[in-house]
């Protein structure tokens, strides 16, 4: 059966602050890197799933279980071909 | 007086929350996350832990275990629910209270003895205490930090929904101070800090956190 890759990425709000992030900046301006002004982070998911995916249920996964629209934004990439 | 303590895979503080239900004069039940039981329980405690090792976010993956559906139901018809530090990422990441907890803002873990202001001393798990009153219980958490959307949190202040503001320092970076929140009906508490640590002279800061188990018993029999 033909299998797709679909993949998920999530970040915190914007108006949600980043400590992460800005340990990872604070490390950059250590290293030299001043020209970087601010980082994100965030997940990254790869998945594979049987067939075409089902850009519904997808949507599903990624709001309600990989994300949480609490605090994060998520962002669906279906492939294109 | 049937008192559920639910355990998931990595939950550590299970058998500290039993151990606080017995001394407060409950029966304390041992739950599994896999089973579709709640043994006849009056109330239900998530306690703290790493359930699933912290894995995807804290308490996410606890939050949609099976008994979990049977928690979320009881607790929808004023079942009494008490999330402590992990139970309480569980309660947030269920959609039982509002909210989330994220990773402390200083990045450290966090663990000392800690003083709580009681803002609401008329909820399932806090009439023994009173308004205002000041308490020393134990917080130890990485994640801590209670957010929301400043609407989201003008709503849940304007609601009176706050149940604990830490004092004397915040631990965490939570919004404005908050350290536990209430549902509407404030049947489901759930709040970082640890009640079931400071129950006994002998291990604890106080005795501080029996509070929540006495009230509980006295809220089930009043139900």
């Amino acid at each position: 059966m033909r299998v797709s890759r679909v993949v998920v990425d999530v970040v915190l709000k914007a108006e949600i602050s980043d400590p992460q992030g800005q340990a990872v900046l604070g490390a950059l301006g250590r290293l030299g890197h001043d020209g970087v002004r601010s980082v994100r982070q965030g997940k990254h998911f790869v998945l594979e799933v049987d067939g075409t995916p089902d850009e519904a249920e997808l949507k599903q996964i990624a709001e309600t279980l990989l994300a949480n629209p609490v605090i994060e934004d998520v962002e669906l990439h279906l492939p294109t071909d | 007086m049937r008192i559920g303590v639910l355990t998931f895979p990595g939950s550590l503080d299970d058998v500290d929350a039993a151990r606080a239900v017995r001394l407060a004069g409950g029966e304390p039940v041992a739950l599994w996350h896999a089973d579709h039981d709640l043994k006849d329980v009056d109330a239900v405690i998530l306690p703290g832990g790493f359930s699933y090792g912290d894995y995807l976010r804290a308490g996410a993956i606890a939050a949609r275990a099976p008994l979990m559906q049977d928690v979320v139901a009881r607790a929808n018809d004023g079942m009494p629910v008490l999330g402590i530090c992990n139970g309480f990422q569980v309660l947030c990441e269920a959609g039982l209270l509002p909210g989330a907890l994220t990773r402390n803002s200083h990045l450290h873990f966090r663990n000392r003895d800690q003083v709580l202001v009681v803002e609401r001393a008329d909820t399932a798990w806090t009439s023994e205490y009173s308004e205002g009153q000041r308490i020393v219980i134990p917080v130890k958490n990485g994640e801590g930090r209670y957010v929301g959307s400043d609407a989201d949190l003008d709503r849940l202040e304007g609601e009176g929904r706050v149940v604990f503001r830490y004092a004397d320092g915040n631990p965490n970076g939570s919004s404005r101070d908050i350290a536990g929140v209430t549902s509407e009906n404030g049947r489901v508490v759930g709040l970082m800090p640890h009640p079931e640590h400071a129950v006994e002279d002998l291990t604890g800061p106080s005795t501080d956190g029996l509070g929540f188990f006495t009230s509980v018993l006295k809220a089930v029999v009043a139900a």
